[in-house]
């Protein structure tokens, strides 16, 4: 909502600055967002005259003036207009100057191989009017003295921009502003009296409301003014228009727009001769069309209120009207609406045919019902004083009757909301600035709320008023109790930070990415999921919701290998989703990592990043936020986007347990397919909803301390495999043949080749034996030798390397 | 001069000359040796006559002792400068670079969401938290904003269905709705969280993070409001003083609702907070509407309190001198890094936010 404090004073006494009016207004709650100095742009425009007006030599539309600014020497502007003559005063722009119109701000330019200083300019291009034929002629014997003067010698008062919130229908227009600033006690509220309106006549236009379900309209009321001579607005009333960077259009429309701006009354001007027969305002039907004043054609679906005669729609009622019955500068008979429609069915209408009025916005919001009479008596008389005419009588239809809003306040629970007491003097001296009826009993107050403010309906309402016209620097502060009833954080939201940060101290930088993607990339990870889609996206290559972490991070880490990054280690943690319903989320954990280890090392030996290195990552992190690396089991069975030979997945226990991550390489075919360029790409997933709570406390997680200083054994095996046998089970079936004994069993080397058999492959494990009991001789181990070669060989189908 | 003078004098020159430890060897074989030279001499001592036999094994062993000692003095001298020359060998050159090693970051809305945990939890706050899709109803309806409420306008929503029942949450207010709807008063919760908007630009992303705080119990009123922001503020700046405004706002779950400003200025490019006299809007709050209590069956007769809403990604931005919001989430590795943080960075009651 723009104003200007010369606007406000038309409602308010006041002397107070304007810099205390600005921080006046915010205290209030009517923000200020910003403040122009718009005379500073309109000082640029000055007097001028034309001395000569020569052809332009490549040209013939175009002529050469030498303009007279008030200098010592005339300058050359090149012009368009038909009316550019020798001796016309007129309004010169010098480069630099902001043309209102269009915003343009003006250089030196050639026009045609002519230089041209500057502009002539039309009154549409400063807005003054919509005349865009030629240029301003100046009244040469009011200006021909003022050459080199600027134009616009009135400063004009600073425009303020408020930022209104939609409860506050009122202050859309410049009277409510006012009434909230005097009841904060800035200046004195001037009641504007409604004077008394002699009615020339009785003619009128019938009006009917048609009674149907969910009628938009509650009241219709209208005022016919006859034989008017529609002219240019006055100066006063453009100039007001101007000031808060409205066009002046005609004196009819003109004014209606004042009376909106003024009062937050919106009205409407027929051209009564274009209006077949009666009005009926009703519910359209479904396909109706109609033009309206924007020049847009609408097709009209079901039941939004339209302003319809006999031969069709003329208006969307409330949200904007026809270009069949709009006023014209030749216009005679004017019919003035001024009517009340429901918040709710101009919402529906105009978010269905997305239009956006002024109106519109105000309507939506709420305006005073009883406001509908005033701004006819405001808006007919002003018309009259401009364009002449007789004011027949007003006539106002409605369906229903609007009652007014009481509320029972009770004095002390202002006290038990803001903390501090407010006296009742007081607390009844802001509710009557700010237009309450108020009734006064032993504990509470009877209000009666202005019709003016829709968004008042309860008591909290009224102590929202009260502590906002007293001040919320009033409201004393409480310093909060350092006490903790309850744990921060939960079990889970305890691993999910452990986790975070495990992954981070292992090298990754954590990404935050979009919770959403693109569904060509989102393809390639979703499994077995289906598409979510979001209705409207931001654009379309954020169509759905993501079924992985890795569709967004594999398109960043894309990015930063395009940025010439390698060697690359990136995670993300936070929510995929397998279904559009709440709570089809769960929270994962994805990372990738790029390129080699050890490049460009003069040290170590340069390799790829392997399968081997990130599954170090995954198991790493598992037993640091708490659980026991013997009893993960790993399988293959992982998704389509993984290698299937290189990539596997992980289990807390053996079992039943659900999947607690997959590690692997990426499938070739996804990284050929999104032009990925790097020697190696390994990714892994945590599924952090799937790892169950670690029910341990650290107290509990230390068990009795129990350690030997028996003599410990190793003993070096190999073993001829299948080539399939999965070591992981090779070494559960060693520890099997006796878990007491055997206290470690490491892989020291894997072969496959010569002299070893196709199909086969040949493991050398390393296997510590100590007993905590007793010291164990040659004859001990050599049994249990036996026993584990026994064993491996006969439940493997394995043969010990000799 | 008698045999045995002779010996010593000649294997003291030979001791004291530079020798290594197989030449130290042979002498010790020359002299004590099976058939070494004092050796020999103690095979003597018999022959001796018995008059002089005495003098002679009391010098012989003088001898004896005296080489003796100075073999192993030589011996261990010997070794020393043998072993530091074998060390000087060995020098390497310790300025070359150490092995790779990688550095890890924790995303700054991570961590400021930590410090923010942190803060609140030392006044007794608990986190919960909701899902990122969330119905219509717990969005909007439940927290006072009807269908035709025009505040709806203000949040540009993603919807999942053509009825506009499912949705990406707007804001984590839902978050209050769900701890309430599913316990019993007294509430004290915040709710760190993502939330989307359909809108992009320098300062708006179509995702960005919010924490959403609540305390409901019977007497608490907007003076506990401003005592806890107040708290949260100079807590999170890290400053002494802090200048805060309550400015009257519109929200349509809380009333009264402000709007919370803090005093800044510009010092050398870099954003001061607490000082200056330019006010920065940082957050929304009020008093939970009655509304929205009997919506979530809570009786408002009974109880009370506030809300509020912080945008985790400005405070973010704030605090660590970030211009842009959209760089957040588009995962430069130099971005990352640069303002990424330590994972041992863990904000904390008792060691504060910051080293």
């Amino acid at each position: 909502m723009k104003i200007t404090y010369d606007w406000l004073k038309d409602h308010l006494l006041t002397n107070n600055s304007e810099k205390f009016l600005l921080s006046k207004l915010t205290d209030i709650g009517l923000e200020v967002e910003s403040v122009e100095d718009a005379s500073m742009d309109l000082d640029k425009f000055i007097v001028a005259k034309i001395v000569k007006a020569k052809k332009h030599p490549n040209a013939d539309r175009l002529k050469i003036c030498d303009v007279d600014i008030g200098k010592s020497k005339t300058i050359e502007v090149v012009c368009g207009a038909t009316n550019a003559k020798d001796g016309l005063f007129t309004i010169y722009a010098p480069p630099g100057a902001i043309i209102p119109k269009n915003n343009i701000k003006l250089s030196v330019t050639k026009i045609r191989n002519v230089t041209s200083y500057g502009m002539l300019c039309s009154e549409a291009e400063l807005n003054l009017s919509n005349e865009s034929d030629g240029i301003i002629e100046l009244k040469k014997n009011k200006y021909y003295k003022k050459v080199g003067k600027k134009y616009f010698d009135k400063k004009s008062s600073k425009l303020i921009d408020l930022s209104i919130t939609p409860n506050r229908s009122d202050c859309l227009g410049i009277r409510g502003i006012a009434r909230d600033l005097s009841a904060a006690g800035f200046g004195k509220f001037i009641i504007s009296k409604n004077k008394k309106i002699k009615f020339k006549g009785n003619k009128k236009i019938n009006v009917k409301i048609s009674s149907e379900k969910n009628q938009g309209c509650l009241a219709f009321g209208s005022c016919l003014i006859k034989n008017v001579e529609n002219v240019e607005s006055p100066q006063w009333l453009k100039d007001k228009l101007i000031s808060i960077g409205q066009k002046p259009i005609s004196a009819i429309v003109d004014v209606t727009n004042y009376i909106m701006l003024d009062l937050n009354r919106p009205l409407h001007a027929y051209d009564a001769d274009k209006i077949n027969k009666g009005i009926i305002v009703r519910n359209s039907k479904k396909g109706e069309k109609f033009k309206a004043l924007n020049n847009k054609e609408y097709k009209l679906g079901e039941g939004m209120c339209v302003i319809t005669d006999n031969s069709g729609v003329l208006g969307l009622g409330g949200i904007i009207g026809g270009i069949t019955t709009g006023t014209e500068l030749g216009t005679k008979n004017v019919l003035l609406e001024s009517a009340y429609f429901t918040p709710r069915s101009i919402r529906k209408t105009s978010k269905e045919l997305n239009i956006d009025t002024d109106a519109k916005f105000r309507f939506e919001r709420g305006i005073d019902p009883f406001s509908i009479e005033e701004g006819l008596v405001k808006a007919s008389e002003l018309i009259k004083e401009i364009c002449g005419g007789e004011i027949n009588k007003i006539d106002i239809k409605s369906i229903g009757k609007f009652k007014d809003t009481y509320i029972k306040f009770e004095i002390k629970s202002f006290q038990k909301i803001a903390g501090f007491k407010l006296p009742t003097k007081v607390i009844i001296k802001i509710l009557n600035d700010l237009g309450f009826g108020i009734r006064i009993n032993k504990n509470f107050l009877k209000l009666k709320v202005p019709s003016w403010r829709p968004d008042i309906t309860q008591e909290i309402d009224v102590i929202e008023e009260l502590m906002r016209i007293y001040g919320y620097d009033k409201i004393k502060q409480i310093e909060p109790i350092k006490n903790r009833k309850k744990p921060t954080l939960n079990k889970s939201q305890k691993l999910f930070h452990f986790l975070q940060r495990a992954i981070a101290a292992k090298g990754y930088q954590e990404a935050i990415t979009w919770s959403f993607t693109d569904s060509k990339i989102n393809d390639y990870f979703k499994s077995n999921n289906k598409n979510i889609k979001i209705v409207n996206p931001i654009s379309s290559d954020l169509d759905v919701l993501r079924n992985s972490i890795f569709s967004n991070l594999i398109y960043h880490l894309n990015k930063n290998l395009n940025r010439d990054f390698k060697d690359l280690s990136i995670f993300e943690i936070g929510p995929v989703f397998y279904g559009s319903n709440p709570g089809e989320q769960e929270t994962v954990i994805g990372a990738l990592r790029s390129g080699k280890i050890n490049r460009l090392s003069w040290i170590e030996k340069e390799r790829n990043i392997d399968i081997f290195d990130i599954k170090k990552d995954v198991f790493k992190t598992l037993v640091e936020v708490g659980y026991d690396r013997s009893k993960f089991f790993v399988d293959d069975n992982t998704p389509n986007y993984y290698h299937p030979g290189k990539s596997g997945r992980v289990f807390l226990n053996k079992g039943k347990d659900r999947v607690a991550a997959y590690f692997g390489e990426i499938h070739p075919t996804i990284i050929k397919k999104m032009n990925i360029k790097t020697e190696s790409l390994i990714g892994f997933e945590i599924f952090v909803n799937n790892l169950k709570d670690t029910k341990k406390t650290l107290k509990d997680q230390k068990t009795k301390y129990l350690v030997t200083d028996f003599q410990k054994s190793e003993r070096d095996f190999a073993f001829i495999i299948d080539k399939n046998f999965d070591t992981q089970e090779l070494i559960e079936i060693i520890f099997n043949t006796d878990r007491e004994l055997i206290k470690d069993v490491n892989i020291f080397d894997v072969y496959e080749g010569e002299k070893i058999p196709e199909n086969k492959k040949s493991i050398a494990l390393n296997i510590t034996i100590q007993s905590m009991n007793k010291p164990l001789n040659d004859n001990d181990l050599e049994k249990l030798n036996k026993l584990i070669i026994d064993n491996v060989e006969k439940k493997t189908g394995a043969k010990i390397r000799s | 001069m008698s045999e045995l003078k002779k010996i010593k004098e000649k294997f003291l020159l030979k001791i004291q000359s530079k020798l290594n430890p197989s030449e130290i060897n042979q002498i010790k074989t020359d002299l004590f040796g099976k058939e070494g030279l004092i050796t020999s001499q103690f095979k003597k001592i018999g022959s001796i006559a018995e008059s002089e036999r005495k003098k002679f094994a009391s010098d012989l062993n003088l001898i004896k002792d005296e080489l003796s000692d100075l073999i192993d003095l030589k011996s261990k001298e010997v070794e020393i400068e043998q072993i530091n020359i074998k060390l000087r060998k060995e020098k390497i050159d310790v300025t070359l670079p150490e092995r790779n090693f990688l550095r890890g970051k924790i995303h700054p809305v991570s961590q400021t969401i930590d410090e923010i945990s942190a803060i609140f939890s030392e006044i007794g706050f608990n986190v919960e938290e909701g899902p990122d899709v969330e119905n219509e109803y717990n969005n909007f309806t439940a927290l006072n904003t009807p269908d035709n409420h025009p505040a709806r306008d203000m949040h540009d929503t993603f919807y999942l269905d053509v009825n506009k029942e499912k949705l990406l949450r707007t804001h984590t207010s839902p978050v209050q709705i769900r701890t309430m709807m599913n316990g019993k008063a007294p509430f004290k919760i915040i709710a760190p969280g993502r939330t989307y908007r359909s809108d992009s630009d320098q300062t708006h992303s179509p995702m960005f993070h919010q924490v959403e705080g609540l305390h409901i119990d019977k007497n608490i009123n907007m003076g506990h409001l401003k005592g806890c922001l107040n708290y949260f503020i100079k807590e999170f700046f890290e400053v002494d003083k802090i200048k805060m405004r309550f400015r009257p706002s519109h929200f349509p779950f809380t009333e009264p609702s402000a709007e919370v400003d803090i005093g800044y200025e510009i010092k050398d490019g870099k954003i001061i907070i607490g000082e200056g006299d330019k006010w920065l809007e940082i957050l929304g709050c009020g008093m939970v509407h009655p509304n929205v209590l009997k919506n979530v069956k809570v009786d408002p007769k009974k109880y009370q309190g506030y809300a509020f809403g912080i945008g985790i990604d400005r405070l973010a931005m704030l605090k660590y001198g970030i211009n842009d919001l959209r760089s957040f989430f588009e995962c430069d590795y130099r971005w990352l890094n640069h303002y990424g943080f330590d994972p041992i960075d863990v904000p904390t009651n008792y060691r504060g936010l910051s080293r």
